[in-house]
């Protein structure tokens, strides 16, 4: 094969791209026309190839020397990745929500517009992504180069020149289609579409020289496995940090190389897309590393010594006489090259006008003398200096091409270059997790960490004596050797990337967090670390509603003004539209909207969707001059909130109290209602109690009145009138004491006196009560020595009653009483406990009610009063009386001071 | 309160979806642990490379079929969680 099939192939190649472009372009255009979103175009499927363009030339030749030189290392530049995405719901989630919310057009327009829209932290951002990026451009030209150079080993061919004309092309290419349109969402509908069919090309290329290898060349993945362990080397063994630091490399590298970030983030149609990514885009990274060690195997079996291992895939068909698989093979390369270059010059080129070009520009305007009045069309410019930016960018991969000549291996550039953009890595995660995080913090972290990744890493990439003299590499400026570049601060030993690695991010994070934790925000700064930190929190929506960029103060009529600039950037129609859409829900009729702090942050965001959030920024600020967003306003609002809080909390402990009062009133009446009933019910037991008397008095009081009563019958008759007339004045004696005591009215008469002493006189009192019974009393005198200064004659009744009470009720056959007498502190304690069947669960709260009586009323011969006297008694003289239940028989406690002090109760 | 708080108790679906989002954020741990054994394997008696390379490509494909199988629910709890946000967003 000879140049003479390779260019025209080529050529076809990308004139196939230019067709796909452009008919996916007119495709997008003409949905949009009919008011629907392209869906095809921006499928899942179509975003995961898109994330294909982080597989460049490097894997798709560079991986298989690689393997040739580490064995397995290769494969950490494509794990890393596939653990970020696998983890998406952590990272990726909260980065293209962000990108979505803020109109992101780029990594350094994130960044910049997280601390604070600064141009500065753009700016630096900008020129790492530059330098960074430029060496891997230079490494795809070197790539294409270099195929060509393979097929035609005996023409006299001129690398540089052939180099030179990719560039050109792929400029001219990135230009038509990737600065067609200064799109509000910076989303190019042609470009995507072509990097999806070329990741379908390299995919395929690569999968049918894999194949090949392993079912054409070996006898299947036994065999193939088999060569695999033969050409074992030592070389090949996994170096456990080397192994650890490239899988978090790549990792890094995969959030912010802007390419990656590109289509990730900017280019994303739809959120959900990411879920499928989440396993397709690793699927795609596998299926690509697949066939990398048996095609170096089979490169290592079948080649000459000394071919370069990095063009395998190209030479080892070619060779062997595959032709037609060579040609694809050549195409795979070529498309992985050229996706690559096209992405990131439209990154670049984004960043380069948005934060350089553009700001320079604005800045050699005054701004007073109306510098946006001035007619013209910004996107014009804008446009341009994307268009330039590509042209220079291509350009610089080209110089640093044909400068380091082309000669070292593909991975060790790659890497460096992913080096080199991890430093964004610090100020991205403190952006999206960390308030805290400064602009002068993320600016110092930047610098530092880009210093030290030149300094370590990038500089002496060229070689001793190139940038860095040899004497400097061997003994460090000045022959200071603990500045060394490749044994900084005394670490020697390690892999000079790991080195770098460790002390450019180590050195950044400790000046980022550093100065972050000592500097003080803006206030722009933090009305955007607020949104962005807590983008998924909605509940923060309400707090930060009128927490905009821009002050609250009454403005002047700035709207004319800001709508012309806005014409200039977004074009007539789309932004007279926007105007007025604005101005109508404003509830006002034209094309002018007052300008308050809500519209000022809608339009500043449409802008950044073109121009970048800096950008943006300064525009708006320019017009409407000293309305940026102060301290007080975002006090004003903070304290907006929480007055707004502390009044709904105030309702909430208002409304809490009203019910407490609620339910006091209700308890309050149901306990009214209750002493109502209770009194009904004991006047109709006192009436019955007393008619029963009375009705034998008058009964036999009649009788007596006849002549025919014999003197015997007379006296036996005066008896019960008698008796009855006895229970009738007890009777009246107990509701009268009941009802003194009740009232508090009781006279105590305190003495001094010995319990056990009170005990035995209760004991005698109550033996009158069923005589014929005879009752075994447990007594513990030693504990009944207690002297106790109360009424005595009030406690003794107390006793006797439920002493009585138990001679009365107790069922056992053989009955018995215990009485346990406890004294704690000042409080004695005693128990009457006898062994009957006690008293059933129900009623247990009933005995000390008045009338209460749970067996035949006449059987005992009391009006039920007794327990309730008791309790009106013990509680006269500061204690109680209580049922003690789970004691095997009936129990009552009765509890009370030893030394009643003074009147405990009064009415 | 104005705020409406996040309930401390939730139904079995959401329960469900909430220990989805779990294992999504555990699946990189896990994979970056197993994606590091063969770094111990090193040290003690290796496998080869051909051992090592069947080891990690059959663990990514575990990896991509886990993400597969937690990315359906997930996609459904992104739509839901979107509320008003995304609903501008794909008006325009």
């Amino acid at each position: 094969m000879t140049l003479n099939v390779l260019i025209p192939a080529a050529l076809g190649y990308v004139v196939f791209l230019f067709v796909i472009a452009s008919l996916a372009e007119r495709q997008a255009e003409r949905l949009r026309q009919i008011g629907r979103r392209p869906r095809l175009l921006r499928s899942p499927l179509v975003y995961t190839l898109s994330l294909s363009v982080y597989c460049t030339a490097w894997t798709f030749y560079g991986a298989v020397g690689y393997a040739v030189r580490s064995g397995l290392e290769f494969i950490t530049i494509y794990l890393g990745p596939t653990l970020v995405f696998v983890g998406w719901w952590w990272l990726l989630r909260k980065l293209v929500r962000i990108g979505k919310a803020q109109r992101v057009t780029s990594i350094a327009d994130l960044i910049s517009a997280r601390y604070g829209k600064s141009n500065l932290v753009g700016v630096i951002v900008t020129l790492l992504a530059v330098v960074a990026t430029t060496p891997y451009i230079a490494l795809q030209l070197q790539s294409i180069a270099l195929s060509f150079g393979a097929f035609a080993a005996d023409e006299v061919l001129a690398p540089r020149q052939l180099a030179m004309w990719v560039a050109a092309g792929l400029a001219v290419f990135t230009i038509l289609f990737g600065t067609r349109n200064l799109d509000a969402n910076e989303q190019h509908h042609g470009v995507v579409t072509a990097i999806a069919v070329e990741a379908v090309v390299k995919l395929v290329a690569l999968l049918a020289v894999g194949v090949w290898v392993v079912w054409g060349l070996a006898d299947g993945p036994a065999d193939i496995m088999a060569r695999v362990a033969a050409n074992d080397r030592p070389d090949w063994a996994i170096q456990p940090g080397r192994w650890m630091g490239l899988i978090f490399l790549a990792g890094v590298a995969i959030l912010t190389l802007p390419r990656m970030f590109q289509v990730m983030v900017v280019e994303n149609a739809d959120e959900t897309h990411l879920a499928t990514a989440s396993w397709a885009f690793p699927l795609y990274l596998m299926a690509m590393s697949l066939f990398v060690l048996p095609i170096a195997v089979a490169g290592m079996d079948n080649m000459p010594a000394g071919s370069n291992p990095d063009l395998y895939v190209l030479t080892l068909p070619h060779s062997l006489g595959q032709n037609g698989l060579a040609m694809l093979a050549f195409l795979g390369g070529f498309s992985a090259a050229t996706s690559m270059v096209i992405i990131a010059s439209i990154a670049l080129a984004t960043m380069v006008s948005n934060h350089i070009v553009v700001p320079l520009w604005l800045a050699r305007r005054p701004h007073a003398a109306g510098g946006m009045r001035v007619a013209g069309d910004m996107r014009g410019l804008v446009l341009n200096a994307r268009r330039l930016s590509i042209g220079v960018i291509l350009g610089l991969g080209y110089v640093y091409f044909a400068i380091s000549g082309g000669s070292r291996a593909l991975a060790a550039i790659g890497l460096i270059s992913f080096a080199g953009m991890a430093q964004v890595l610090p100020a991205l995660v403190g952006a999206l997790y960390w308030r805290g995080a400064s602009r002068l913090g993320a600016a110092a972290g930047l610098i530092v960490g880009a210093l030290a990744w030149l300094y370590a890493l990038f500089l002496p990439s060229f070689g001793p004596g190139v940038v860095m003299g040899a004497d400097l590499m061997t003994y460090g400026p000045f022959g200071i050797g603990w500045l060394r570049p490749h044994a900084l601060f005394g670490v020697e030993g390690l892999d000079p990337l790991l080195h770098a690695l460790f002390w450019s991010l180590a050195l950044n994070t400790l000046v980022f967090i550093a100065v972050s934790l000592v500097s003080f925000p803006t206030p722009v700064e933090r009305v955007q670390s607020a949104l962005f930190v807590n983008v998924f929190d909605p509940g923060r929506d309400d707090d930060w509603r009128g927490a905009r960029g821009w002050s609250r103060e009454p403005a002047e009529d700035e709207a004319e003004d800001l709508l012309a600039m806005s014409q200039r950037l977004l074009g007539e129609a789309e932004a007279q539209g926007f105007f007025a859409a604005e101005a109508g829900a404003q509830g006002k009729t034209g094309f002018l909207p007052d300008p308050t702090p809500d519209f000022l942050d809608r339009l500043e965001r449409e802008l950044a969707g073109s121009v970048g959030a800096a950008t943006a920024h300064a525009m708006i600020a320019q017009i409407v001059g000293g309305r940026l967003v102060t301290v007080d306003d975002l006090m004003a609002v903070a304290s907006e909130t929480a007055q707004i809080m502390e009044h709904s909390a105030q309702l909430e402990a208002k409304s809490e109290e009203l019910a407490r009062t609620a339910r006091q009133l209700r308890e309050a009446n149901e306990m009214l209602q209750k002493l109502s009933v209770q009194k009904d019910s004991f006047l109709s037991q006192i009436s019955h109690e007393l008619r029963t008397p009375m009705t034998s008095i008058r009964a036999f009081s009649e009788i007596l009145m006849d002549d025919e009563v014999t003197g015997e019958e007379t006296i036996r008759y005066a008896r019960i009138i008698h008796d009855e007339s006895i229970r009738l004045t007890r009777l009246l004696d107990d509701l009268l004491d009941l009802s003194v005591l009740e009232n508090g009215q009781v006279n105590l008469d305190i003495q001094e006196g010995g319990l056990n002493e009170l005990i035995d006189r209760a004991i005698m009192a109550s033996a009158s009560v069923l005589p014929e019974r005879q009752f075994t009393i447990r007594r513990q005198p030693l504990d009944e020595a207690i002297t106790l200064k109360t009424d005595i004659g009030r406690l003794t009744q107390v006793f006797i009653n439920v002493l009585s009470n138990a001679r009365k009720y107790c069922d056992a056959t053989d009955p018995e009483m215990r009485i346990g007498v406890r004294k704690r502190g000042d409080r004695v304690t005693v128990d009457f406990i006898d062994n009957g069947s006690g008293i059933p669960k129900k009623s247990q709260a009933l005995i000390f009610e008045k009338f209460a009586r749970l067996t035949d009323t006449h059987q005992a011969g009391g009006a039920g009063l007794g327990l309730a006297i008791c309790r009106e008694i013990m509680l006269n003289l500061g204690g109680d009386i209580t049922y003690l239940p789970g004691q095997g028989g009936a129990a009552f406690r009765v509890s009370f001071p030893a030394r009643l002090a003074a009147r405990p109760r009064a009415a | 309160m104005a705020r409406p708080r996040a309930p401390l108790f939730l139904e079995r679906e959401t329960y469900r979806r909430r220990r989805i989002m779990d294992g999504a954020r555990v699946l990189p741990v896990l994979g970056f642990v197993l994606v590091l054994l063969p770094v111990l394997w090193t040290s003690g008696g290796r496998q080869g490379t051909a051992g090592e390379a069947t080891y990690l490509f059959v663990l990514w494909l575990g990896l991509i079929l886990a993400a597969a199988l937690l990315s359906r629910p997930l996609r459904g709890a992104l739509r839901r969680d979107d509320g008003t946000g995304a609903g501008k967003d794909t008006s325009r």
